[in-house]
C-alpha cells in the first residue's frame, strides 16, 4: 500500500518538476503555480508517512538546482510548509475544499515569506511584486489538482 | 526545536522517527547546505551531481518546443526554403565582403601599430549550443544549454550569439550547463561605450540592462553602442552587448539613468555559441588582467620603478642633457625613458 503510494508520489513530483520547468512566454510565467509545492502538499496531507519532510526536503532541493541561486534555500522554505501540513494533515483532511484551498494559500504565502527572507540574509534584495502572484494562482488550482492527484486513490478508499 | 517532536500524534510515527525530530534534522541541513553554498563553491562537486540529475527532466520539458521547430522546418513548402535559401545566400556574400574588408583593417591596423605579423582572432574555438530551458522571470535570467563538462565548458566561459553577447556560465554539469544572462539582477558585464570609449559598468536589471554608475553629464545618448571593455576576466575587448535605448538626466540627480536594450536576440535564438579565447592575445580577459595594473605589479611595480629612478635622475639628467630637458616637458619623456632599465635589471 505504502510502496504504491510512493511510486505515484515520485511520479506525480517529477511531474510537477516538469511542469515548474517547462517554458512559457514571461506573462504566463508569472501566474505559474508552484507545482511541486502543491503536489508535495497535497501528499503531506493526504499521506503523511509515505512522503513526510523527506519529500519537502529532496523536492526543495531539485527546485534549488532548477530555479535557486543558493542551494537549500527552497529546500529549507518546502520543509517547513511541508512539516506544518504533515503535523496539522487530519484537521486540513477533514476540511471542505474551499477551506483546504485558503490553508493551501496561507501555505504558499509562508513559503513565498521564508524564501523572501532568506533572500534578503543572503544579500539578494530582489523584490518584484511579481513573486506573490503565484500563491493566488495555486490556491485557484488546489482543488482540480488535489482531485486529479486523488484520482486513484480515492476510488479504492 | 526537538519538542516539536513530542506531540500528541507523535505514536503515528513510530516506524522513521517523528516529523518534529526529521524536521529538526532537515531544517539544519538546508541551514548547512545554504551557508556552505553561500561561503562560495564548497558545494561544486554535490551542484556537479544535483545537476545530472536535473538534466533528463529537463530535456524532457524541452522535448515539446524542439519537436515543435523540428516539425515546423520539416513541413516547410519548397517556396519557404527556396526564400530562406536565397536570403541566406546574400546574407553570406554580405559577411564575405565584410570580412574581407575586416582582415584589409585587421592587417593596416597591426602595421598602424607596428606589430610584425597580423594578430589571429581572440576567438580560438566555439562550439554551438542548444538552449535546452530558458527562465526569463524578472528576478532571474538563465537559461540551460545542452553542452556541460563533457564537452569541455568551464565556469564563466562566454556565451555569445551572431549578434552579441548573451551571458556566461555559472554552474556547468556533465552533459548541461546553467547560463546567467547579461540582464539577470545579479550580473554585471564591464563595457565601453563604442563612440566615445568611456568605460562604465552594465547591470543587469530584468529585462534590459542599466548602467547606474554614469554621472548625469556623462557623453552618452539614445543609439550608442555598449561593447565589452575587456575588463572584468571574463569577456575579452570589443564584443557588442547593448545599444542605449533610453536616457534620463534629472537636474538634481547626480547620476544619469541610462536603459540599454541587449543587441544578443535571445527571444529568437534556439543556438548559441559557447566560446574559448586565446589566452594570450592582448584583447583576452586573461591577457587583459595581465596586462593591466594589477598583473604589472606583480612583475616589478612599475608605477614605482620609473620614479625610483627618476627622482635621483634629475640632478644628472639636468646637468647632462639639459637642452633637450628644458624643451621638452620635463617629466614626460622621463618614464618612457626610464622604464626598461628597471625591468632589466630587475631579474
Amino acid at each position: 500500500m505504502i510502496a504504491e503510494s510512493r511510486v505515484r508520489l515520485f511520479l506525480s513530483a517529477v511531474v510537477a518538476l516538469a511542469l515548474t520547468a517547462l517554458p512559457l512566454p514571461p506573462w504566463l510565467d508569472v501566474a505559474r503555480p508552484a507545482f511541486l509545492v502543491l503536489t508535495v502538499l497535497y501528499w503531506s496531507i493526504n499521506a503523511p508517512r509515505s512522503g513526510g519532510v523527506a519529500l519537502g526536503f529532496f523536492a526543495g532541493l531539485m527546485l534549488d538546482v532548477f530555479q535557486g541561486p543558493l542551494l537549500g534555500e527552497h529546500a529549507l522554505a518546502l520543509s517547513i510548509v511541508t512539516y506544518i501540513a504533515v503535523r496539522e494533515h487530519q484537521r486540513i483532511r477533514s476540511k471542505p475544499a474551499l477551506q483546504q484551498a485558503l490553508i493551501v494559500f496561507a501555505a504558499l504565502i509562508s513559503y513565498e515569506l521564508v524564501l523572501v527572507i532568506i533572500d534578503g540574509w543572503t544579500g539578494r534584495p530582489v523584490s518584484s511584486y511579481a513573486r506573490w502572484i503565484h500563491p493566488f494562482t495555486g490556491a485557484l488550482i488546489w482543488p482540480p489538482a488535489a482531485a486529479i492527484l486523488g484520482y486513484g486513490a480515492g476510488r479504492r478508499a | 526545536m526537538a519538542a516539536f517532536g513530542t506531540g500528541a500524534d507523535r505514536p503515528l510515527y513510530g516506524r522513521s522517527g517523528s516529523p518534529g525530530f526529521k524536521f529538526t534534522l532537515y531544517a539544519v541541513l538546508s541551514v548547512v547546505t545554504m551557508y556552505l553554498d553561500q561561503r562560495q563553491h564548497y558545494l561544486e562537486h554535490v551542484r556537479y551531481v544535483l545537476q545530472a540529475a536535473a538534466y533528463p527532466v529537463q530535456l524532457l520539458v524541452s522535448s515539446p518546443p524542439a519537436a515543435w521547430r523540428w516539425l515546423k522546418t520539416s513541413v516547410q513548402d519548397r517556396q519557404a526554403l527556396r526564400a530562406e535559401n536565397a536570403r541566406l545566400n546574400a546574407q553570406q556574400r554580405d559577411l564575405e565582403l565584410r570580412s574581407m574588408r575586416f582582415e584589409a583593417l585587421a592587417r593596416e591596423n597591426a602595421e598602424l601599430r607596428g606589430l610584425r605579423e597580423a594578430l589571429p582572432p581572440v576567438a580560438e574555438k566555439w562550439l554551438p549550443a542548444e538552449i535546452v530551458s530558458i527562465q526569463q522571470s524578472g528576478l532571474r535570467q538563465q537559461m540551460v544549454l545542452n553542452r556541460g563538462a563533457s564537452n569541455g565548458v568551464f565556469k564563466n566561459q562566454a556565451v555569445l550569439d551572431a549578434h552579441g553577447l548573451i551571458g556566461q556560465t555559472i554552474h556547468v554539469g556533465p552533459w548541461s550547463a546553467e547560463v546567467i544572462l547579461i540582464t539577470d539582477p545579479e550580473h554585471a558585464v564591464p563595457v565601453r561605450i563604442d563612440r566615445t570609449g568611456l568605460r562604465t559598468i552594465a547591470v543587469g536589471s530584468g529585462a534590459s540592462l542599466a548602467l547606474p554608475y554614469l554621472p548625469a553629464n556623462a557623453d552618452i545618448k539614445v543609439g550608442d553602442t555598449l561593447v565589452t571593455s575587456g575588463l572584468g576576466g571574463v569577456f575579452p575587448e570589443g564584443y557588442p552587448v547593448a545599444r542605449v535605448v533610453a536616457v534620463h538626466r534629472d537636474a538634481v540627480q547626480p547620476l544619469a539613468q541610462v536603459r540599454a536594450q541587449p543587441l544578443a536576440q535571445i527571444d529568437s535564438d534556439s543556438e548559441v555559441v559557447l566560446v574559448w579565447f586565446r589566452g594570450n592575445h592582448p584583447a583576452a580577459p586573461g591577457a587583459a588582467e595581465t596586462k593591466g595594473p594589477g598583473g604589472d605589479l606583480k612583475s616589478g611595480d612599475p608605477s614605482h620603478q620609473p620614479q625610483r629612478v627618476v627622482h635621483p635622475a634629475p640632478a644628472a639628467a639636468a646637468a647632462v642633457a639639459a637642452p633637450a630637458a628644458a624643451a621638452a616637458p620635463s617629466s614626460a619623456p622621463a618614464p618612457g625613458t626610464a622604464a626598461p632599465p628597471p625591468a632589466g635589471h630587475q631579474p
